[in-house]
C-alpha cells in the first residue's frame, strides 16, 4: 500500500513537497543585555521559499515562536522588524534576514535573531511609500526590459512566445556561470550572458520559427510549440545543470543602503534603475531613428505592406528576435542582481511581463515599457495596504480591468484586438 | 534494466487512476479547445477548484455531494469570470489571462492568509472517507505480478472510468446537437457564424464554463485518490499534460481524450522508468545523477509536445481534415 501511494506521488508530483511530519523552524526572541535575558513577545517571523511565504509566527509572552514548514529544504527566515516593541532593535541590522536556513527531514531547526536594547527607527508612512516606490521602479524597469522583446516579437510575427521567460532565466544563469564558476566580475560576465541569449534568440527564429511559419502552422500550434520549448529549456537546459538551489552573484549581493531624506536605497537598486532608463531610452531612439528600428515598426504595423515596400521581412524578424532576446537576458541579469538567480525566475517574471504587455498594448514596444514600469510600481506600492501575497492578484486584477475597458491597452492599436 | 517491469509499470499507469482522472479532465478541455477552438491555458485552475471545493466542504463538515456541487459551481464561476472579459478578444488574450489566473489561484490557495480555509501549503487531507466507506470491493490485491491494484485504487478507478464513459456519452450527444455544430462553426469561422445570427460570445462562454465543470470532476477524482489536496500539485504544467493528451488522442474527436490519456500515461511512466534506469546504469554519462531524473522527464515531455505539435498536430490517430488547429 505504501509503495503504491509512493508511485502515485512520483506520477503526479511536479513539485509535491514530501509531507514528512514535524519539520519546524523555531527560536526564542530575547533581549540580551550583558548577562540579563528578557523574553520579547509579539514579534513576528516570516518564512519564505524564494519569494513565496510558507509560514509565519508571532512570539509568545515567553519569547518562543515556531513555524511548521512543509518539508526538508532551504528556507529564508525574516524577522518582522516593524513588530519589535520600542526600545528593542536587532543588534546587527544586516542579520534580520537569514537566507540559507537548511532544514533536514524531521528536524526542528533553531534560528536565533540577535536582539538588543536600541533606538527604534521612526516608521514614517511617507518614507515607507517612497521606499516602496523606488523598489517598484526597480522591479518595473526589469519587467519593462524583459517585456519589449515579447511585445515586439508578437508585433512582427503574431506569436505570443511562452518560452520568453526562459530567455530571462538563461540570461541570469549563463551570467552566473561566468561570474561564480569562472570568477569573472559580474559586469564582465553579463556580456557573454546577454550575447549568448541574443544569439540563441536568433538561432530559434532561424531554425525553428521561420520554418514553422513557412509551413503555415497556425497561431495556436505555434503557441503550443513555444510551451513545449519552455519546458525543454527550463528543465533540461537550466534545472539539470544549474540545480534547484537559488544562487546569488559574487558581487553586489549585500550592500549598505544609501539614505537620503528618510528614503533608503541600495546602490545596486539605483544603478539598475539608472541603467534601465538609459537602455530603454536607447531602444526608443533605435526604433525611431535607425533603419532596422524603423523597419521593425513597419513590419509590426503591416507585414504585407512592409514586404511590398522592399523591406526584407524575414531579416527584420530575425533582428527583432536577437534584440528582444538580448534585452530579456539583460532583464534577467538585473532580476538576478536584485532577487537572486533561480531556475524558475523567468517563468515567475513572465506572468508580470504578460500583464505589462497587455496593459501597454500587445505589440507595442513603448507600451511594454510603460506597462512594465506601471505594473512594477503598482504591485510594490500595493504592499502598503495589502499582504505581499497579493502582489500577483493585484497584477492580474489590473490586467482584467484593462481588458474590460480598453483591450488594446494604453498604447496599442485597436484593430489587433479582436 | 528490467524492461518488462518498466513496461508493466507503464501499463499500470495507463489504466490506473491518473489516466482516468486526466481523461475526465481532457474531455472538458477537448470541448473547449478541440471543438470550440478556445485556448484555455488555465484548465488546471478548474481542476484545483473542483478538488478544493470538495475538500473544503467536507473539511467544514458538509456532505460529499455538496462538495461536488461546490467544486463544479466554483469552476463554472471561474470560467465565467475569465471568459467574460476575454472571449470577445483574440485567442491569445484568453491564453494569457487564463494561465495567469490559474497560477494566481494556486498562489492564493497556498497563501498564509487563506490557510484557515485551504490549509495553506499543507493542504487538506482525509476528506473522502465517505466515498471509501461505500467501496464494494472486498479487501485485497487484484492482478498479476507487478500489474496489480488494491481495493481502494480499484474503487477510485471504477469512479474515474465511469465518469470518463459518461463524459464521452455526453460529448457525443452534445457534438451532434445543434449546439455542438455551432461550437465547431465558431471554431472554423466566427464571423460566418455570427452572420447566421448565432451569439458567438455566448456559445464560447458556455463552452468554457461547461468544460471547466468537467475539468473540476477530473480534479476531484485525483483528490479522492490521494485523500489529499495540495496547492503545489496544481502547477501550470498540469494544464499542458491535458493539452498533450487532447492533441495526442486527436483534438475534436469523441474518443480522443481517452486514447490520449492512456497513451500519455503509458509513455510518461515508461519513459520515467527508462530514464531512471539509464541514469542509474550511467548510460547518460557521469554528469547525471538520480536527482536529475525528474527534470529530464519534464524536459523530454516538453520536447515531445513540440514534436507532436510540429509533426502530428492532428494526433496519433487523427486525420488532418477534421482539424487544422488554428485560432483567430
Amino acid at each position: 500500500m505504501w509503495a503504491l501511494a509512493l508511485i502515485g506521488f512520483t506520477l503526479l508530483g511536479p513539485a509535491l513537497p514530501a509531507l514528512a511530519d514535524g519539520e519546524l523552524i523555531k527560536g526564542v526572541h530575547e533581549v540580551r543585555d550583558g548577562d540579563e535575558r528578557t523574553p520579547v513577545g509579539g514579534v513576528g517571523v516570516d518564512v519564505f521559499v524564494g519569494e513565496e511565504e510558507v509560514g509565519s509566527a508571532t512570539s509568545a509572552d515567553d519569547g518562543t515562536w515556531s513555524v511548521p514548514v512543509p518539508g526538508s529544504g532551504t528556507y529564508r527566515v525574516v524577522l518582522d522588524v516593524g513588530s519589535l516593541p520600542d526600545g528593542v532593535a536587532p543588534t546587527d541590522p544586516e542579520r534580520t534576514e537569514l537566507d540559507n536556513v537548511d532544514v533536514r527531514s524531521g528536524q526542528e531547526k533553531v534560528v536565533r535573531f540577535q536582539l538588543g536594547p536600541g533606538r527604534v527607527v521612526e516608521s514614517d508612512p511617507w518614507a515607507r511609500a517612497g521606499n516602496l516606490f523606488i523598489v517598484g521602479l526597480r522591479f518595473g524597469s526589469i519587467i519593462a526590459l524583459s517585456a519589449i522583446g515579447l511585445s515586439m516579437i508578437y508585433g512582427v510575427t503574431g506569436l505570443v512566445n511562452f518560452a520568453h521567460g526562459e530567455l530571462i532565466t538563461l540570461g541570469a544563469v549563463i551570467t552566473w556561470w561566468f561570474n561564480a564558476l569562472l570568477g569573472w566580475h559580474l559586469l564582465l560576465a553579463a556580456i557573454p550572458g546577454v550575447l549568448a541569449v541574443a544569439a540563441f534568440g536568433g538561432a530559434q527564429e532561424r531554425w525553428l520559427w521561420l520554418p514553422l511559419r513557412r509551413r503555415r502552422s497556425g497561431t495556436v500550434a505555434l503557441i503550443v510549440v513555444s510551451i513545449g520549448l519552455s519546458f525543454l529549456i527550463r528543465y533540461g537546459v537550466v534545472l539539470v545543470p544549474f540545480g534547484g538551489i537559488p544562487q546569488s552573484y559574487r558581487q553586489y549581493a549585500i550592500q549598505e543602503p544609501w539614505r537620503f531624506l528618510g528614503l533608503e536605497a541600495t546602490p545596486k537598486t539605483v544603478a539598475i534603475i539608472a541603467a534601465s532608463i538609459v537602455i530603454l531610452g536607447l531602444v526608443g531612439l533605435a526604433l525611431q531613428r535607425s533603419r532596422t528600428g524603423m523597419a521593425m515598426r513597419a513590419v509590426s504595423d503591416n507585414p504585407d505592406l512592409a514586404r511590398s515596400s522592399g523591406i526584407d521581412v524575414d531579416r527584420v524578424i530575425l533582428w527583432t528576435w536577437i534584440f528582444g532576446a538580448g534585452l530579456a537576458a539583460l532583464g534577467g541579469v538585473f532580476f538576478g542582481i536584485s532577487e537572486g538567480v533561480e531556475w524558475q525566475m523567468g517563468f515567475r517574471l513572465l506572468l508580470m511581463v504578460f500583464v505589462a504587455v497587455v496593459l501597454g498594448g500587445l505589440g507595442s514596444p513603448y507600451g511594454a515599457m510603460l506597462g512594465g514600469l506601471l505594473i512594477g510600481v503598482l504591485v510594490e506600492m500595493s504592499t502598503l495596504w495589502l499582504s505581499v501575497e497579493f502582489k500577483n492578484v493585484i497584477a492580474l486584477g489590473a490586467m482584467i480591468v484593462m481588458l474590460l475597458f480598453r483591450p488594446q491597452g494604453l498604447l496599442g492599436q485597436r484593430e489587433r484586438v479582436g | 534494466m528490467d524492461v518488462g517491469k518498466i513496461l508493466i509499470d507503464g501499463l499500470r499507469a495507463a489504466v490506473g487512476v491518473p489516466a482516468a482522472a486526466f481523461a475526465v479532465s481532457a474531455v472538458g478541455l477537448n470541448l473547449q479547445f478541440g471543438y470550440t477552438g478556445l485556448l484555455n491555458f488555465g484548465h488546471v485552475g478548474s481542476m484545483l477548484l473542483g478538488a478544493y471545493g470538495l475538500a473544503i466542504t467536507v473539511d467544514l463538515g458538509g456532505p460529499m455531494w455538496l462538495g461536488v456541487v461546490a467544486g463544479i459551481g466554483a469552476a463554472v464561476l471561474f470560467g465565467l469570470a475569465l471568459g467574460y472579459p476575454t472571449l470577445r478578444l483574440r485567442a491569445d488574450f484568453l491564453a494569457i489571462t487564463t494561465i495567469a489566473a490559474s497560477e494566481i489561484l494556486r498562489l492564493v490557495f497556498r497563501s498564509e492568509f487563506a490557510r484557515p480555509l485551504t490549509g495553506g501549503v499543507f493542504g487538506i487531507q482525509s476528506f473522502a472517507d465517505g466515498f471509501f466507506a461505500l467501496n464494494p470491493y472486498p479487501d485485497g490485491v487484484y492482478g498479476l505480478g507487478t500489474f496489480r491494484f488494491d481495493e481502494r485504487q480499484l474503487w477510485v478507478m471504477t469512479l474515474g472510468w465511469l465518469l470518463v464513459g459518461l463524459g464521452l456519452a455526453a460529448t457525443r450527444r452534445l457534438v451532434y446537437s445543434p449546439w455542438g455544430r455551432t461550437l465547431k462553426a465558431v471554431r472554423e469561422d466566427e464571423d460566418a457564424t455570427a452572420s447566421l445570427g448565432k451569439n458567438v460570445f455566448l456559445i464560447k462562454l458556455q463552452s468554457l464554463m461547461l468544460g471547466g465543470a468537467i475539468g473540476a470532476l477530473g480534479g476531484m477524482v485525483l483528490a479522492i485518490d490521494q485523500q489529499n489536496v495540495n496547492p503545489d500539485f496544481f502547477q501550470p504544467i498540469v494544464t499542458f499534460y491535458v493539452y498533450t493528451i487532447v492533441i495526442m488522442g486527436g483534438a475534436a474527436t469523441i474518443t480522443g481524450p481517452v486514447i490520449g490519456a492512456v497513451l500519455f500515461w503509458f509513455l510518461f511512466e515508461a519513459m520515467d522508468g527508462f530514464v531512471g534506469a539509464a541514469v542509474e546504469l550511467g548510460w547518460l554519462g557521469p554528469w547525471f545523477d538520480s536527482t536529475d531524473v525528474g527534470p529530464i522527464r519534464f524536459a523530454v515531455f516538453g520536447l515531445g509536445l513540440m514534436l507532436l505539435m510540429i509533426f502530428r498536430p492532428q494526433g496519433i490517430l487523427g486525420s488532418r481534415e477534421e482539424l487544422m488547429i488554428d485560432a483567430r
